[in-house]
């Protein structure tokens, strides 16, 4: 590269980090006051992107900004007050069950208000064309964002520093508890710092529109890319967030820049990556304040065996009943069923989030493909091998996780797991690519739909009765005593990296055995089965279920496969109607439906 | 307890498929995923079904879709496609958009031994190294589309070549073939510059620039959607396509090329479908039909839509017979007429000969459109029988 060419790509590189910051910086305090994990962050974006090419057709450009942004804050005030508001004191997560649900309602909103094709916004009036710096056209545009990130970047911290409003929001972000005793508004000060983080989401929306066009695809690609941004630099840093926008925007400008295209997939994961295992709270963010009074989740009374035994009799004689498409949706079920209770064993004994739970449902996958394919085993033994295969990546991923907590832990296996999906996604030669592989139909003797399912029965439910009884084990108990006070589990002699590390393998494991018996099922794989959809389902069973049940995750599964299942051949909007019928189970179900049966059952007996 | 049985036989019985009415063709695909081709797609599809139906139907009996979401994913998409197969005992399975979810429908279908049309996925392998007795193909594919714009890019001996591909096997796939055919052509010519930005995320600032540092005299693209139109306009600030010729797949059909309005880049190279120039007579009653039906005018989607059902209807009645394995044998050769002219169904690779248009695009009255163009047929842009059988592995 020419000393001209790096000159512009670093120009580039901050026009890019510009854009990204300004998305963070409303994650970022939104995540450090209330410590909820927005994931809808990304459809107020797309939200803002929208309504600014909407407006800007009837007011202009430059009026259309400042007006999307407004809206976009009413629609975060609104969110929060209606909804958000009424599950604080929920078991933590179900905000994030609740906000995945509006991600669903807002794409489909948007697909109804402005149609399904792309819409690209005007170009910025009297910013329209090039300047020529360095014999090269750049344009007038991005300098303007180049000046505007560190402006808003100034502007939030002369609000932080110097305003009372800003005191309360730092005075929260460190210690939310003490604020709240002190006497400070809490409702008050939520609604409105859910505002401001969603204005400058629909900000950041408005002032992207010149660059590219609003699309219903942008939601998701953005809100991972704002998490990197706001986890690289430490949650609830607003400095942080900044370096963070620049280091990843730079990096991403010169893999361009240098000819290395494609590494663009996955950089600002590989960054992450890196900086959590360097610096377990981000650039310049601090360990968070232990929430106090948090419920312990209790102990997880073994759900009692009879309607247990009556279910799996039940599921024994399906088949009497049905060879065909009942089948496919029940091992779909099942499938779905172990991989979510392998999650839950991080996520209620363990206490550890996970985002990238479908790396190991991915790795066993392949490695059931692969084996299978390529090594030429038999069926049988590629299903039962592969969960080796996820085991050996939740051990090298789970020794670095274990050294995390909270949500950086959480984006440590959303990074590893993405590390993971993009191999997949480029190694060709091994892994057929972005088409992945087809072809992995079970043994003849198990192709029968009746014969697959039974093997899936059997194999789901002696994995489950197991993963169960690992939770009611000493290690079991050891892992809940690490959740719940690790420095009296240490002090007892606990080693409690060591019981969350084995939770990551055994997790890792069940997973693999369900990724495999997957890839058998459906006759072929993609990377999509390491993706983050995959991952965030699961999360979603587990929490629709409830985290303090053990049975809580096979319900979450089979309601949710089936609600796909069902609404998605009835209804045309199908992601806003399962969005829908989330949010009304979050809203009268706070405890997940696992939790309401026992609510219910332990009433009874008494 | 008693409750729960009685309710799921009720439901047994009211879901129970009618028998013996009508002929079944199972329609999968990720409508919500990518719904700006699978709109005007489903509204042609609904016209030929009405126009079959007002005709008498096929074999004296109606056609009927079933049409489902695939969600996206293949995964999904095979659960529905087993649900078409199993509960609702269609004739035949019809559709799917990406590539991936392509193949995994097909492997399904060679799997249960059922009879798979997929109308628009583009991918080369799902005819190719993964082709089977059931699955058959309508779109012309990638390969064929790349060599319908390289007797073009030959004839303009540019020597230096820049490419841009989104990163993902349709990308791959054009990039290879292209480069592969282009030195066949003109074996001066260099690759200069290749980057692959990941699919809808393309940092099209930065992208240009390192294109324009390579100094290329030309480009080949497959970028399409919201990364052709990022790079579109980032290129138009930037002054790339001043004194390049671009070449771009697929940037001409409506889908993507109307986004483009007053962006639109004049005397590029693409394949597409000018819709509204095509006057053949085939054509003219096609569009005429489509736009008193829907009010709109028809997209690519839509002609794909409209004869992947008339190609299903033509196999019926070829084969006389809603078995599969008879099916396979009808489409097999079966020729046909279509919007674009008559095409076949090729007994070698399953492939149709279905082409697509190759001409320049110019900006009229803020908006784009194709000029110069000429229709491609999707027989002229095959490699020979012998590569496609060692690649079939026949």
């Amino acid at each position: 590269m020419s000393s001209s060419a790096v000159l512009l790509q670093f120009l580039n590189g901050l026009a890019g980090a510009s854009s990204l910051f300004l998305v963070a910086a409303g994650l970022s305090l939104i995540f450090g006051v209330s410590r909820i994990v927005n994931f809808a962050h990304g459809s107020l974006y797309m939200l803002g992107m929208y309504l600014a090419v909407w407006l800007s057709a009837r007011v202009g450009f430059w009026a259309s900004v400042p007006l999307a942004a407004g809206v976009v804050a009413v629609a975060g005030l609104v969110i929060e007050v209606f909804l958000l508001r009424r599950i604080y004191r929920a078991p933590e997560l179900l905000q994030l069950l609740a906000t995945f649900a509006l991600v669903l309602v807002i794409k489909d909103f948007a697909l109804w208000a402005w149609g399904p094709e792309d819409v690209l916004g005007p170009r910025a009036p009297g910013l329209a064309s090039a300047v020529t710096i360095a014999g090269r056209q750049f344009p007038q545009y991005d300098l303007f964002l180049i000046v505007l990130g560190p402006a808003v970047f100034v502007a939030l911290h002369v609000l932080l520093r110097h305003t009372r409003f800003g005191i309360l929001i730092r005075a929260a972000t460190e210690d939310r508890e003490m604020a709240g005793a002190l006497g400070v508004n809490q409702r008050l000060l939520f609604t409105m710092v859910f505002a401001l983080g969603a204005a400058l989401a629909g900000l950041g929306g408005a002032l992207a529109i010149p660059r590219e066009p609003a699309n219903l695809e942008i939601d998701l690609a953005l809100v991972s890319d704002a998490f990197v941004v706001v986890v690289v630099g430490g949650m609830g840093s607003i400095p942080g967030a900044f370096l963070a926008a620049l280091l990843i925007g730079e990096i991403k400008a010169f893999c361009i820049g240098l000819g290395y295209s494609e590494v663009t997939l996955v950089a600002e994961f590989i960054v992450m990556a890196v900086v959590l295992v360097l610096r377990p709270w981000g650039l310049l963010g601090r360990p968070l304040a232990e929430a106090r009074g948090v419920t312990p989740t209790g102990d997880f009374q073994a759900a009692s065996r009879n309607p247990l035994l009556i279910a799996l009799v039940a599921l024994t004689i399906v088949p009497l009943l049905s060879d065909g498409y009942a089948l496919v949706l029940l091992t779909d079920v099942l499938v779905f069923a172990l991989f979510a209770v392998s999650l839950h064993l991080l996520l209620g004994p363990g206490g550890m989030v996970s985002f990238g739970h479908a790396a190991y449902f991915g790795l066993g996958a392949y490695a059931a493909a692969l084996l299978f394919l390529r090594w030429q085993l038999p069926m049988e033994l590629a299903l039962l091998a592969a969960p080796l295969a996820a085991a050996a990546g939740a051990a090298l991923f789970g020794w670095f996780c274990v050294r995390l907590s909270g949500i950086y832990l959480a984006m440590l296996t959303l990074a590893f797991a993405q590390i993971v999906w993009s191999i997949a996604f480029q190694w060709d030669a091994l892994t057929g690519g972005s088409n992945g592989l087809v072809g992995i139909w079970p043994a003849p003797w198990l192709a029968s739909r009746t014969a697959y399912y039974f093997v899936a029965l059997a194999l789901c439910a002696g994995a489950i009765a197991c993963l169960w009884r690992i939770s009611a084990s000493p290690f079991g108990y050891a892992l809940r005593g690490s959740r719940d006070s690790p420095l009296r589990a240490g002090a007892i002699g606990i080693d409690v990296r060591a019981q969350q590390w084995t939770a990551f393998i055994v997790a890792g494991s069940f997973a693999g055995l369900a990724g495999a018996l997957f890839a058998f099922s459906k006759g072929s794989i993609s990377p999509e089965t390491l993706s983050v959809p995959r991952s965030v389902d699961a999360l979603v069973m587990v929490l629709l279920g409830g985290v303090q049940t053990l049975t809580g995750p096979v319900l979450g599964a089979a309601l949710f496969t089936w609600l796909e299942d069902a609404v998605s051949r009835e209804i045309a909007y199908w992601r806003a109607a399962i969005g829908a019928v989330i949010l009304l189970l979050v809203l009268a179900f706070p405890q997940g439906i696992g939790g309401f049966f026992r609510q219910k059952l332990t009433r009874w007996s008494r | 307890m008693i409750l729960k049985p009685l309710f799921f036989i009720t439901f047994i019985l009211l879901t129970a498929p009618a028998f013996g009415q009508t002929i079944k063709i199972g329609e999968l695909n990720s409508y919500k995923v990518f719904a700006a081709f699978l709109e005007p797609y489903k509204k042609g599809m609904d016209l030929a079904l009405e126009e079959i139906n007002t005709g008498g139907g096929v074999l004296g009996r109606k056609l009927e879709l079933v049409v489902r979401d695939d969600g996206g994913t293949p995964g999904d998409a095979v659960r529905v496609a087993e649900e078409l197969i199993a509960r609702e005992r269609v004739n035949v399975l019809m559709g799917t958009f990406a590539s991936h979810v392509g193949l995994a429908v097909a492997n399904l279908a060679a799997q249960r031994k059922v009879l798979f049309v997929a109308s628009e996925p583009l991918t080369d392998k799902i005819v190719w190294e993964n082709g089977n007795r059931y699955t058959f193909r309508l779109r012309p594919s990638t390969y064929m589309q790349t060599a319908m714009l390289v007797p073009e890019a030959a004839k303009l001996k540019k020597k230096r070549w820049a490419i841009v591909y989104p990163n993902y096997e349709y990308g791959q796939s054009a990039t290879a073939s292209f480069k592969k055919l282009l030195k066949q052509a003109q074996p001066d010519a260099e690759f200069v510059a290749e980057q692959a930005p990941a699919l809808g995320k393309i940092d099209a600032g930065a992208v240009v620039q390192a294109l324009a540092e390579a100094k290329p005299d030309a480009i080949f693209s497959s970028l399409f959607a919201a990364d052709l139109q990022k790079f579109v306009r980032e290129g138009n600030t930037r002054g790339l396509f001043r004194n390049t010729v671009v070449f771009n797949l697929l940037a001409g059909e409506p889908e993507y090329l109307d986004t483009l309005k007053d962006e639109t880049p004049e005397g590029w190279w693409v394949t597409g479908y000018p819709w509204s120039e095509i006057n053949t007579p085939e054509h003219k009653a096609f569009r005429d039909a489509y736009q008193k039906r829907w009010k709109d005018y028809p997209r690519q989607g839509s002609v794909v839509g409209y004869t992947a059902v008339y190609a299903v209807a033509e196999a019926f009645k070829k084969a006389k017979s809603v078995e599969t394995e008879k099916l396979v044998e009808a489409l097999k050769g079966l020729k046909m007429q279509t919007p674009f002219g008559p095409i076949e169904w090729r007994a070698l690779d399953h492939q149709s000969t279905m082409g697509a248009y190759v001409g320049q695009l110019a900006r009229k009255g803020g908006k784009g459109e194709m000029v110069n163009w000429r229709y491609a047929d999707g027989t002229k842009v095959q490699p020979s029988d012998g590569e496609i059988r060692a690649l079939r592995k026949e």
